[in-house]
């Protein structure tokens, strides 16, 4: 019964104002799971209540089969590492600086600095590939570079479940592939329990092992990706018109946005017969051939 | 899919060791920069204590501190220059830890105590004291005591709101700056001009009044208040990175934000209540401890740089101009006002503070 979190009937709100209804979930032991849903759909505060951040209006989070709020708070720190989504850096720290408070729940009162933090650090610079920045000012990185620092930061933690909110928000795209390959290496390497809350629904299907959906403060699907991921979903969850196709590099449902312009593809229930495009006299959609070729080529590169 | 094969590009050991040159340097810094500071405070103690208007040989300084008495010599040294010298000292480092301790937890180079109403709340109970009731002496300074928690406990109660942010504590804070200085202002005009002189001079800040007695009480608060505050600042690194980071690392937010509240309101009042509202020592010593120590927040640090300033500044202010005393608060709200344009101007640049 190792590095297991999960919620029970859980409520969360701020205030009067629900936000999480009800919610039961559990996270897979040494996997990935992603949750998206649209803004304001509680995905982030079902994070935070995950993570202890926010006390249920009515439920329980249970960590290892205990109430996470009925243990001591540095205790479950050893197990339960969390990424906020925005965390400030103090004015002029250094990089190891940072990663090694990382370390604040292994350490006591009394029990100052020991080679098992130092050892700690080490490792988590080394996973996040920031060594060489580690004598540097965090105010002086670039973005990709600050959120591995980050990322080490929650990795000198050393826990066996580690919940990340939005860690790509405002990363361009090689550096968002960069940061989901890294917290997947990370996974594998180490059994690492992991929950992203991510907005990029075609990154979340090819990443996650498990898929949950949220509408509303509810979970309105879960489970592979690829039996989440259907054009009926994203209608639902986020309200949008889509075609979902396989993506050409991971194979997992990728989705592509019909907005009210561009959508000359033909129908889908038209789409096996190639003809049908040329026949109309049509151009191939420019919006169509960005999906195709553009947004997937950094993402090779990177990967 | 060849996210395996991304291997990092420094073996681990190579990461160790490139760690363990950054944190040698950095260690060195936390030890050497309080030392120097410490080594300062002391020099600066001798010269405040041997030279001045009435000078000392080190001989005689040891001679009379010894119980050896020298007419003249021994009340002015005793009596005089080295309990002042004490206070001095000691509101300096209370001064210095309040304004980091609020500085660093608030977020805010803004929030320290002579900024956010804390001070202003001694002087208006202080004033209040003077004026309507004649106080003097050490009722004026448990008056001063009292106003200071009174109106920290209120700018708290009304900036908390499921959790206290730093700028809607700040922002109230300046409010009750607002209202308590109006406060004073009404007071002194309703007064007569020697009682309204009595409450300026205290309202400025000064050592004058330094006695025996004043560091005995002050020493005691340090002595409860210094430790406690040496406790809470491991916390307080945790609190630096952001609340939600904080209770990711396991640490009780609310808890520890208001334990080190409590203690930094502690050693501000105090300090208020030895030599009057001192302008500015909280707000310079946390910032130019920060830059000394290369960005590390250090309470010791800037407990240290408080101490430095109120001795330089009394000191200067003591010796400048012959044969007037300008009470220290004169000096170190000189010395301040730049400072805080400076601060102005160059921390929106890094988009930081401010």
């Amino acid at each position: 019964m190792e590095n297991l979190l999960s919620a029970e009937k859980l409520e969360l709100g701020y205030d009067e104002r629900k936000v999480v209804d009800s919610l039961s979930l559990t996270l897979p032991a040494g996997r990935i799971t992603i949750i998206v849903g649209a803004n304001a759909c509680g995905k982030s505060t079902l994070l935070r209540g995950l993570a202890r951040l926010l006390k249920p209006a009515g439920g329980t989070v249970y960590l290892n089969g205990k109430d996470i709020h009925a243990q001591p708070s540095r205790q479950v720190a050893r197990t339960l590492g969390l990424l906020p989504q925005t965390p400030t850096a103090p004015e002029g720290i250094t990089v190891a600086d940072l990663v090694g408070r990382g370390r604040y729940p292994h350490q006591g009162w009394f029990r100052q600095w020991t080679a098992a933090d130092d050892d700690a650090v080490a490792a988590a610079l080394a996973a996040t590939d920031t060594a060489d920045l580690a004598g540097r000012n965090v105010d002086e990185l670039s973005g990709g570079q600050r959120q591995r620092v980050w990322i080490a930061m929650a990795l000198a933690q050393e826990t066996d479940i580690l919940l990340l909110d939005e860690p790509t928000t405002f990363l361009d795209v090689t550096h968002q592939i960069e940061v989901l390959d890294l917290i997947t290496d990370l996974n594998r390497r180490a059994g690492t329990t992991v929950a992203i809350v991510l907005h990029d629904l075609n990154l979340a299907a090819r990443y996650a092992d498990h898929l949950v959906a949220m509408k509303d403060g509810r979970i309105a699907a879960e489970g592979a990706p690829a039996d989440v991921v259907t054009e009926e979903l994203v209608e639902t969850v986020f309200g949008l018109a889509s075609r979902v196709i396989p993506d050409p590099v991971s194979g997992t449902p990728m989705v592509v946005p019909m907005g009210r312009h561009h959508s000359a593809a033909p129908d889908p229930e038209e789409e096996p017969e190639p003809a049908a495009s040329t026949t109309r006299g049509y151009l191939p959609n420019p919006g169509d051939r960005r999906h195709e070729s553009g947004i997937n080529e950094p993402m090779e590169a990177a990967s | 899919m060849n996210a395996l094969a991304r291997t990092p590009r420094i073996a681990p050991d190579g990461a160790a060791q490139a760690l363990r040159t950054v944190r040698k340097t950095a260690g060195r810094r936390r030890t050497l920069v309080p030392a120097v500071l410490a080594g300062a405070v002391l020099a600066l103690f001798a010269v405040y204590v041997l030279l001045g208007t009435y000078s000392f040989t080190i001989p005689d300084f040891f001679r009379i501190l010894f119980g050896e008495q020298i007419p003249g010599a021994t009340y002015i040294l005793m009596e005089s220059k080295l309990p002042r010298a004490v206070v001095g000292t000691l509101i300096g480092l209370g001064f210095g830890i309040a304004g980091a301790v609020f500085q660093t937890l608030l977020r805010n180079p803004l929030a320290s105590p002579d900024i956010i109403g804390i001070s202003y709340g001694a002087s208006a109970s202080a004033v209040c004291a003077i004026v309507l009731f004649g106080a003097a002496g050490t009722t004026v300074s448990a008056a001063a005591l009292t106003g200071a928690l009174l109106v920290a406990l209120a700018i708290y109660l009304l900036s908390r709101r499921g959790g206290v942010a730093g700028y809607r504590l700040v922002l109230v804070g300046i409010g009750f700056a607002a209202v308590l200085q109006a406060l004073v202002n009404f007071l002194l005009t309703r007064t007569d001009i020697r009682t309204a002189s009595e409450a300026l001079v205290w309202l400025n800040g000064s050592l004058n009044n330094s006695s025996w007695d004043r560091a005995a009480v002050l020493a005691g608060f340090l002595l409860v208040l210094l430790p406690a505050a040496a406790v809470l600042a491991r916390t307080l690194r945790g609190l630096e990175l952001g609340d939600d980071a904080a209770a990711g690392l396991g640490i009780r937010v609310e808890r520890a934000r208001l334990g080190l509240i409590v203690v930094a309101v502690g050693l501000a009042a105090a300090a208020t209540a030895a030599a009057g509202p001192v302008a500015f020592i909280a707000f310079l010593s946390g910032p130019i401890a920060r830059r000394l120590m290369h960005g590390q927040a250090s309470l010791l640090a800037a407990g240290l740089v408080g101490s430095c300033i109120v001795l330089a500044a009394d000191f200067v202010g003591a010796n400048l101009v012959p044969g007037v005393t300008l009470p220290v608060g004169v000096v170190t709200g000189a010395l301040g006002a730049p400072f805080l344009l400076w601060l102005l101007v160059t921390s929106n640049r890094v988009g930081q503070g401010g």
